[in-house]
C-alpha cells in the first residue's frame, strides 16, 4: 500500500547510526519509519495546518459566517494579483462592479482595473469573540473598503463569504470525524478485546455481529436512523447524535484490528510469563497487551476518520444530517445540489474539494502509520 | 459441498431475522405513529377527528400491543401475504411502489459491478506485472482519488462536465420526450446516453479499491516459485500470468462480492438522488423526510435482504472455487 516505505527503515550510513538503531526506543523507530513515507508526512503537515486554521477560523477568516450582503450574491472568487499596470505591487485585488446582463437579467461582476484594493493584514472588521472568549474586531487579512469584499472562494446565494464558511465548516466536519472515531474507538476496543482475549463463544458472537453490520448497506441505514431524529431538536444535540449513529456502524473495522492483535499477542511468551507471575487479567490486558498494540490502534483510527467524514458529508448533503444554521461541509454542499447552481457558480463545489483533500490526507497518513506501526517488521 | 451450502444457508436465517427487526425498529423510531400522522392528515383536510376516535383507530391497528407482537404482525404479513403495509404519502400499498424501483437499482448495481470487474482485473494485473511503471503510478493515483471522492460529488462533477462540454442534460434515466413511449432504437440510445454516469460513478469507487487488492494479491503470487517454474518451462508471459497467478489472486475478489453489494446499494441511493434516477434512492429519501415509515422500512428491509443473499451467494461461490474453505 505504500510507495516509499518498502525501503529498509534506516540506511546504516555510519557505525554510530547503526548503533542508534539498536538502542532506539520503539516510538523513535516508528517515527523514523514514518518519516520515510513522504506522502504521509506531507499529509500530516497539511492536517496540522488545516487543524490550526479551523481552530482559529474566526481570526483567519475575513468575515463572519452569517454576515450576508444583498449586493454581493454569487460573486466569483476574487483573484489575488501582484502586477498592476505592468509593475510589481503588493498583493491586491481589483474592485468589482455589479452589473446585469441586459438579456437574461443575470447578475454579472466585472473587475474595475483602475481601482486597486491592497490586501491588508490585521485589519479591523466585523465583531466576533476570539475563541468564544475575547471580544475583538481583528481579522488576519481583508480589504479596507466599505462596499468591496475580498472573497477568496466567492460567495453563495445570500452573498456570504464561502472561504469564511469553509473554515467554520471545517470545525464541525473535522470534529465530527474525530468524535465519531472516539466513540467507535470505545466500542471497537471493548468488543474487539473481549473477542480476541476470551475467544470461544464471545468471539464467534461478536464476529457474527460485526459480519452482520458490515453486510447492511450503510447509507440507507444511516439515513433511516438520522431521519428518526426530530427536526426541532437542538442542532448541537443532533450533531452529537449523528456522530454516534456514524460510529455505531463504523466501529467494526477497529474491532477487527484489535481482535487480530489480541489473538496474536495472547500466545506471546511475555504474556504467559506475566500470567505465571500471578498478574490479574486486567493488569495483563492494560499493562502488557494494550501498549504493544497502541501504534496499530492509532493507525486504524486514522483510517477510520475519512469514513466518518464522508458519512457526515453525505447525510448532511441529503438534508438528513446536520442542518443550517450549523455550518459543515456537507451543509455547504447542499447549495451545490443541482446543475443550475453549479453551472452558475462552480465555486460552490469548493467544500467538496476540501472533503476530497482531507479524506486523501487521512488515507495517506493512515497508510504511513500502518507501515510504521511495526518497526521491527523488516 | 452440499453440507457447506446447507450450513451457510441456515446461518443466513438468523441474520435475515435480525435485519428485519432492525428495519422494524427504524419504522418505530420517530415519535408518534401511523395514526398520529394519519389523523394529522385528516385534520389538515378539514375533517373532525376526536381523541376517542383516534384511540379507537390505534386499538384497531393494534398499535397499543407490545413491540414484539407488532413486529410479528408486520413480518408475518410480509412473509405469508407479501403485504408490506401502506404508504401514507402515496395512499397506496407499498408493494405497488417499490418493485420497479428495486429492479432498476438491482440492474444498475449489477451492471456497475460487472463494469468494476472489467476495469479492476486487467488494470490490477497490469499494475502488478509492470510494478513502478508510469501507468502503475497513474493507476495508483486514480485508485487513491477514487477512494477519496464521495459518490455524490463525482456525480455532480460529471453531470456538470457533460452539461458544459457536451451540452447533454444527463439527469434522469431517459429524456422527457421519450417518457411513456414504446421501446425503440432511439429510446435505447437515449437511455444509454444517461446511464453511463451512474455506472461510472458507482464503478469508480469500487474499482479503486479492487485495483489495489488485485495488485497486492498479484504481487504476492508473482513471487512464488510456481511462477518461476512455469516460466522455466517456456510458456509465454501471457500464458503464465493469466493461467496461474491470476486465478489464485481472484479468490479474494469473489469473497468481497458480498461486501461490494452493500457499498453499491449505498452508492446507488445517494447517486440516484443527485442524478434524479427512478431507483430506490429518491423515493427512500422522500419517504424518510416525510416519515412515511412503512415505505422507508420496506426499502431498507429489502435492500438488506438483497445484500444478505448476495453475501450468501459469494460465500458459496468462494467455497466452490476454493476447496480449503469448504473443508475447514
Amino acid at each position: 500500500m505504500t510507495l516509499e516505505a518498502t525501503a529498509a527503515p534506516v540506511e546504516p550510513e555510519t557505525a554510530s547510526r547503526e548503533e542508534d538503531l539498536y538502542t532506539a526506543k520503539p516510538w523513535t523507530l516508528i517515527w523514523w519509519r514514518f518519516r520515510k513515507h513522504k506522502l504521509a508526512v506531507a499529509s500530516l503537515i497539511f492536517m496540522i495546518v488545516l487543524g490550526i486554521m479551523a481552530i482559529f477560523a474566526d481570526f483567519i477568516s475575513p468575515y463572519t459566517p452569517f454576515s450576508f450582503s444583498k449586493l454581493n450574491t454569487f460573486a466569483p472568487p476574487s483573484v489575488v494579483r501582484v502586477i498592476h499596470d505592468g509593475s510589481l505591487h503588493r498583493p491586491f485585488i481589483y474592485a468589482v462592479k455589479r452589473k446585469r446582463d441586459p438579456e437574461t437579467a443575470r447578475v454579472l461582476y466585472e473587475e474595475d482595473k483602475t481601482k486597486v484594493l491592497p490586501i491588508e493584514f490585521f485589519v479591523k472588521g466585523q465583531d466576533y469573540k476570539f475563541l468564544g472568549l475575547v471580544p475583538t474586531q481583528m481579522h488576519l487579512f481583508g480589504v479596507s473598503d466599505r462596499k468591496q469584499q475580498i472573497n477568496l472562494l466567492g460567495t453563495d446565494s445570500l452573498g456570504r463569504d464561502l472561504f469564511t464558511r469553509l473554515l467554520y465548516g471545517a470545525r464541525v466536519t473535522l470534529s465530527a470525524g474525530l468524535i465519531g472515531v472516539a466513540f467507535s474507538f470505545v466500542l471497537g476496543l471493548a468488543l474487539g478485546s473481549i473477542a480476541g482475549y476470551y475467544g470461544g463463544w464471545w468471539d464467534s458472537g461478536i464476529q457474527r455481529l460485526m459480519e452482520f453490520i458490515r453486510s447492511v448497506p450503510t447509507i440507507p441505514l444511516w439515513m433511516g436512523l438520522a431521519a428518526a431524529l426530530p427536526v426541532a431538536w437542538d442542532p448541537l444535540f443532533v450533531y452529537v447524535l449523528i456522530t454516534i449513529i456514524l460510529s455505531l456502524i463504523g466501529w467494526t473495522h477497529l474491532a477487527r484490528v484489535v481482535r487480530g492483535r489480541f489473538l496474536s499477542l495472547r500466545t506471546e511468551d511475555y504474556v504467559l510469563a506475566s500470567r505465571l507471575c500471578g498478574a490479574s487479567e486486567y493488569r495483563i490486558v492494560t499493562k502488557h497487551m494494550l501498549p504493544a498494540m497502541t501504534s496499530y490502534i492509532i493507525a486504524a483510527m486514522t483510517l477510520a476518520v475519512p469514513e466518518m467524514i464522508l458519512g457526515e458529508t453525505a447525510l448532511s448533503f441529503l438534508g438528513l444530517g446536520l442542518r443550517p444554521p450549523v455550518v459543515s461541509w456537507g451543509v455547504l454542499l447542499q447549495d451545490a445540489q443541482n446543475l443550475r447552481s453549479i453551472s452558475l457558480a462552480p465555486w460552490l463545489l469548493s467544500p467538496g474539494i476540501a472533503v476530497v483533500l482531507v479524506v486523501l490526507a487521512f488515507n495517506f497518513l493512515g497508510d504511513g502509520l500502518r507501515d510504521a506501526a511495526d518497526p521491527y517488521g523488516h | 459441498m452440499l453440507g457447506f451450502i446447507v450450513r451457510r444457508t441456515l446461518w443466513a436465517i438468523p441474520t435475515l431475522a435480525f435485519v428485519s427487526f432492525i428495519s422494524f425498529v427504524i419504522i418505530q423510531l420517530p415519535p408518534g405513529d401511523f395514526v398520529t400522522a394519519y389523523v394529522a392528515q385528516l385534520r389538515n383536510g378539514g375533517e373532525y377527528v376526536t381523541e376517542i376516535e383516534e384511540a379507537m383507530m390505534r386499538a384497531q391497528y393494534g398499535l397499543n400491543d407490545p413491540l414484539l407482537v407488532q413486529y410479528w404482525r408486520w413480518i408475518s404479513a410480509i412473509i405469508f401475504h407479501g403485504d408490506f403495509g401502506r404508504s401514507l404519502e402515496w395512499n397506496a400499498p407499498v408493494s405497488d411502489l417499490i418493485w420497479d424501483r428495486l429492479a432498476l437499482t438491482l440492474i444498475i448495481s449489477t451492471l456497475s459491478m460487472v463494469f468494476t470487474w472489467i476495469i479492476a482485473i486487467p488494470v490490477g494485473v497490469y499494475s502488478a506485472t509492470r510494478q513502478y511503471s508510469f501507468f502503475d503510478y497513474i493507476f495508483t493515483i486514480f485508485g487513491f482519488l477514487g477512494k477519496g471522492i464521495p459518490d455524490f460529488l463525482l456525480a455532480l462533477i460529471l453531470m456538470w462536465v457533460a452539461f458544459i462540454w457536451m451540452n447533454l442534460d444527463v439527469g434522469g434515466l431517459i429524456s422527457p420526450q421519450f417518457e411513456g413511449k414504446p421501446w425503440d432504437t432511439a429510446k435505447i440510445i437515449n437511455m444509454l446516453s444517461h446511464i453511463w454516469i451512474p455506472l461510472v460513478v458507482l464503478a469508480t469507487g469500487g474499482a479503486a479499491g479492487l485495483i489495489r487488492v488485485m495488485r497486492a494479491n498479484m504481487l504476492d503470487e508473482l513471487r512464488k516459485p510456481y511462477v518461476e517454474t512455469a516460466y522455466a518451462q517456456g510458456f509465454s508471459e501471457r500464458t503464465v500470468v493469466w493461467r496461474y497467478p491470476v486465478r489464485v489472486a481472484l479468490n479474494p475478489f469473489i469473497s468481497t462480492v458480498g461486501w461490494a453489494l452493500p457499498a453499491l446499494f449505498s452508492g446507488d441511493v445517494i447517486t440516484a438522488v443527485v442524478l434524479n434516477l427512478p431507483t430506490t434512492g429518491p423515493l427512500l429519501l422522500q419517504a424518510l423526510k416525510m416519515q412515511d415509515m412503512y415505505l422507508a422500512g420496506s426499502f431498507i428491509l429489502i435492500l438488506s435482504v438483497f445484500t444478505v443473499i448476495g453475501t450468501l451467494v459469494s460465500d458459496i461461490l468462494l467455497a466452490w472455487s476454493d476447496p480449503r474453505i469448504r473443508y475447514s
